[in-house]
């Protein structure tokens, strides 16, 4: 609409100018300010309209007044500048030709009506906003309600069906809420939870730092802490659980309540153990193991100062007999029985009875007075052995050889320990069994150089550590010498030379004697091959050879012998093998028939120490022997003057004996001219011994040889 | 129990709420005494508080204009407040019919009135967030549904940032939803400043420390540290400025000296 300069349009919109100019400071619209002007406008010509018409409305006025709120000119100000606007300039720019007084009453009347419909407007805008913020404050009330109580809900959800045991209470101990897993866990219902304290779930098990943390956890010293612990149940069975406390502070950081997450372990508990009581201990009788033994006596050996322990180490005697003819499954009850009986005997504490494996059981004691204790408890389990086991209706007696070993802590490890019980057992069965023996630090030592000895056997071959010596054998009718016994030596880098008796049993034991026997056989023949080739004139010279009980049962005996004899080029009757008379008793066929073979082949063998065993002299002829070497226990009684009159006549029946069976006899251990008068006197064929000449390298005997040849 | 991140403890009508303080400040009734008193009380210090809020909403008026010419049709408007009048989606759905309105406040009782002032509108919607986890805005389903982040999106942050603290790292929020927006979407933006402000400082810390004592401190931040949240983004025309100084639809008329203090800018992706 265009508007003719001071035309009504034209005065109209000034008028609407200086209304927009004067109110739109306290407005807080965002319109500029000539678009708010341009809403101004319509509500000016209505102002206008209303002022010329025909019949006043004042109604125009309130319309006017509210349409200023809904530009929102809510500021009282507006009003206020609005009225003083129309006051002035409404009739000046909006009137007629009307009379000034009727324009400028309309004017005021239409002023009152603006100023009512403003009031009245602002107050229903003001209700209507107040009553949608309200219902605004509301509306998010009850969206938080929900929120929250959804999350509750799910948190709720979480706390009861969570699988491990949650527990909430206050500072003071006081248990406010437990989940279902907890009550699940020990077996109780919530009422009996309610109301009880967290420090009424105490346990013996309890480690001693678990009070300590709890403490440092309500007093806020600690956020949280992981423990094991036990709790009782009800029904007094035990709870065993990974439990985890933590403290719970408010939205200032103040601690407020401590939350307990707690897993059952119960179970996997129990298995820990079985596997570890399966881990310590014999399956077949339920005794502690080598392990857990092991274990106790590390402890015991490294306990304090004036504490001690003491050991019995005990081996069942006999008992490969016993599983060898009734049969394991009955050995096995045997071995339950005696666990059983030897379980009754070590039930102090401190105490444990243990099975090593086998038939080897051990009984330990440990405190400050076990050098009583220990022979007690050795007396308590001969005891407990003495009553017969019954075993498939058979009365079955068993005995055993202990071993003691008793001394005070931190002296001795464990291993050692052990070593001088088993050497002490042993002790106690070579000394027939059915006993117990003390340790004793000398047989100790004996048998640790035994050991030794037997270890080193092998090398000591391999190195050459072994020599002969050869003692003459003297013809007792002229005193010629006409042969000697091959003696093995051994000469060991730390104890100097040894005689057989030192290591014949050890190389027995462990079967080197086979391989040592032949060296020795070796070495005997090839010198007696040399003895020959070096007097003809004095007729052979023969070689005496011992041969042991295992070397007797080998097979490549005879073969092994010839094989020797032809390498060497010396006849078989050269040869004389010595074997002792124990190792002939109650000797079968199969066991003679290697001796019959090297008898026919022409060597002779001598029945050695012949005397001394359970001589069966009606088994003699049975054997293939040719030669009776008596003991030296008989010409011992000779060496007096007179002689033993017993021992006389016991040699003379003996010589007369042998004769009568075609056997030469051979004594030992001459050491005097009397001696060797008197056996020659007896009908004794050859003899050896110190009057005549020691042990000695065969260039000894050669010159001897060679004496007795020119004499 | 853990609260939803957007729920408060409980909705506390006693303790004024900077929404409805605005509010007042524009003359409106969507408000209670405890917001009115913090308002007196602040405007005893700045009398021509309302002046600031009005050209805060003037400026948003024409970026958002600026911004639908410039052929946007989608706003997120973060830290929407209350609505009274001239709303964004009122300008935006008037310049553009269809145009896609999305408000987040994190103030429950603003959420709740904007639902009511929005029922019926199918192209704007309200969600209570927070500002500080852009993520869980942008991948709401209410934001997806009227928002496409393919495409431009006016992003309006009027009036919001300087109530957060540094603490809260303001500028790695708004980088994550810079960094969310197509190419040729615009960041438009309004802060609080002592720069500009006709009044010596130590009176208009007299109204910072209202804002501190409701518990919503008000951060004032200098020029150079409002333009580092438009890092990455060129400025739009005439840049950071204060608010009456950005593309005035007329020439400026004894405009109020309060209108002048803080800046707005409006930036653009590349």
């Amino acid at each position: 609409m265009t508007a003719e300069p001071d035309g009504p349009e034209d005065r109209l919109r000034r008028f609407a100018t200086i209304w927009s100019r004067a109110v739109y400071p306290v407005t807080s619209t965002s319109l500029t300010r000539p678009e708010f002007e341009g809403q101004l406008v319509p509500l000016a010509r209505r102002l206008s309209e209303a002022l010329r018409a025909r019949t006043f409305d004042a109604a125009e006025g309130q319309a006017v007044g509210a349409a200023l709120i809904t530009a929102h000119c809510t500021d009282p100000e507006a009003l206020s500048r609005t009225l003083d606007c129309v006051d002035a300039y409404l009739v000046l720019y909006c009137g007629d030709e009307s009379p000034q007084d009727a324009l400028r009453s309309r004017s005021a009347r239409l002023q009152h009506a603006m100023a009512a419909g403003f009031a009245q407007a602002l107050r229903e805008r003001t209700l209507a906003e107040q009553e949608a913020i309200s219902r605004a404050a509301l509306d998010a009330r009850s969206a938080v309600a929900e929120a929250l109580h959804a999350s509750e809900a799910r948190f709720r959800a979480v706390f009861e069906g969570a699988a491990i045991g949650i527990g909430i209470a206050d500072l003071a101990g006081n248990i406010l809420q437990v989940n279902g897993a907890l009550l699940r866990m020990f077996g109780v219902s919530e009422q009996s939870v309610r109301g009880r304290r967290v420090q009424e779930w105490t346990h013996p098990d309890d480690a001693p730092q678990v009070w300590r943390l709890y403490e440092e956890l309500v007093s806020g010293e600690r956020e949280h802490y992981h423990v094991e612990k036990a709790f009782y149940r009800p029904d007094g069975t035990v709870l065993w659980t990974n439990l985890t406390v933590s403290l719970l502070r408010d939205a200032d950081g103040q601690p407020q309540y401590q939350l307990a997450l707690m897993e059952d372990t119960t179970e996997r508990r129990l298995l820990n153990l079985r596997l570890r009581y399966e881990a310590t201990h014999d399956a077949l009788t339920g005794l502690p193991n080598r392990t857990l033994f092991f274990e106790r006596l590390d402890k015991a050996l490294s306990a304090g100062v004036g504490q001690r322990f003491g050991l019995c180490y005990l081996d069942l005697d006999g008992f490969k007999t016993i599983n060898d003819s009734l049969g394991h499954a009955a050995g096995d009850r045997l071995l339950v029985e005696v666990a059983d009986r030897l379980q009754s005997c070590a039930t102090a504490p401190g105490e444990m009875v243990a099975r090593l494996g086998g038939d080897e059981f051990v009984a330990l004691t440990t405190g400050t007075d076990t050098e009583r204790e220990v022979d007690e408890l050795a007396g308590r389990i001969m005891n407990a052995l003495i009553t017969p086991i019954s075993i498939d209706g058979r009365e079955l007696t068993v005995r055993g050889s202990i071993g003691i070993v008793e001394g005070p802590a931190g002296e001795r490890g464990p291993a050692e320990v052990l070593r001088s019980a088993d050497i002490t057992m042993y002790r106690a069965k070579s000394a027939g069994g059915n006993r117990f023996e003390l340790a004793d630090p000398e047989a100790d030592a004996r048998a640790i150089t035994r050991h030794g000895l037997t270890t080193q056997l092998p090398a000591a071959l391999d190195r050459g550590e072994f020599f002969i010596e050869y003692q003459p054998l003297v013809h007792l009718g002229d005193g010629s010498v006409r042969g000697a016994e091959a003696l093995v030596r051994w000469l060991h880098p730390q104890h100097g030379v040894l005689g057989p008796d030192r290591f014949i049993p050890l190389a027995e034991h462990t079967g080197l004697i086979v391989p040592l026997g032949r060296w020795v056989l070796e070495q005997s023949v090839r010198q007696a091959r040399a003895w020959q080739d070096r007097h003809t004139d004095a007729g052979p010279l023969r070689i005496n050879v011992n041969l042991s009980p295992c070397q007797l049962s080998h097979p490549g005996l005879v073969q092994e012998t010839v094989d020797i004899l032809e390498r060497a080029g010396l006849g078989a009757d050269a040869l004389c093998l010595e074997v002792t008379e124990s190792a002939l008793i109650g000797a079968d066929d199969d066991l003679l028939k290697p001796l019959r073979r090297l008898a026919e082949m022409g060597v002779d063998i001598a029945l050695d120490d012949f005397g001394t065993g359970y001589s069966n002299l009606a088994n003699l002829r049975r054997l293939p022997v040719s030669i009776l070497k008596l003991d030296r226990s008989f010409t011992q009684g000779m060496q007096q003057f007179p002689a033993d009159p017993v021992d006389l006549k016991i040699v003379e029946g003996i010589v007369s004996l042998a004769h009568s069976l075609d056997l030469a006899v051979t004594v030992e251990g001459v050491e005097t001219g009397a001696q060797a008068e008197q056996l020659r006197i007896l009908g004794c064929d050859t003899a050896q011994g110190w009057y005549y000449a020691r042990p000695g390298p065969p260039e000894k005997l050669h010159e001897l040889a060679l004496v007795d040849a020119t004499a | 129990m853990e609260r939803p991140a957007w729920a408060p403890r409980s909705i506390d009508i006693s303790v004024p709420s900077v929404s409805r303080i605005y509010d007042y400040y524009l003359g409106g009734s969507h408000n209670f005494e405890v917001d009115r008193e913090a308002a007196r009380k602040a405007m005893e210090f700045m009398p021509g508080l309302p002046k600031i809020m009005q050209a805060n909403r003037a400026f948003m008026r024409r970026a958002v204009r600026f911004a639908a010419d410039e052929g946007i049709t989608q706003f997120l408007d973060i830290g929407s407040g209350i609505p009274t009048f001239g709303n964004v989606h009122e300008i935006a759905q008037n310049a553009r019919p269809g145009a896609r309105v999305m408000y987040v406040d994190h103030d429950p009782v603003a959420v709740a009135h904007s639902k009511a002032v929005l029922a019926g509108n199918e192209d704007a919607d309200v969600l209570a967030a927070d500002l500080l986890k852009p993520q869980e805005i942008l991948s709401n389903p209410q934001v997806q549904r009227l928002i496409d982040l393919n495409r431009p999106v006016a992003l309006l942050l009027v009036a919001i940032l300087h109530f957060v603290e540094d603490a809260d790292d303001p500028y790695r929020a708004v980088a994550e939803l810079r960094d969310a927006l197509a190419p040729g979407s615009l960041l438009v933006l309004t802060h609080a400043s002592y720069e500009g402000i006709p009044l010596p400082k130590e009176r208009a810390e007299g109204a910072v420390d209202v804002y501190k004592n409701i518990r919503n401190p008000l951060i004032m931040r200098s020029r150079e540290e409002i333009a580092r949240f438009f890092e990455g983004y060129d400025m739009v025309e005439p840049g950071l400025v204060p608010m009456p100084k950005w593309r005035p639809d007329t020439a400026p008329e004894d405009e109020d000296p309060y209108a002048s203090s803080g800046f707005a800018g409006v930036g653009r992706r590349a």
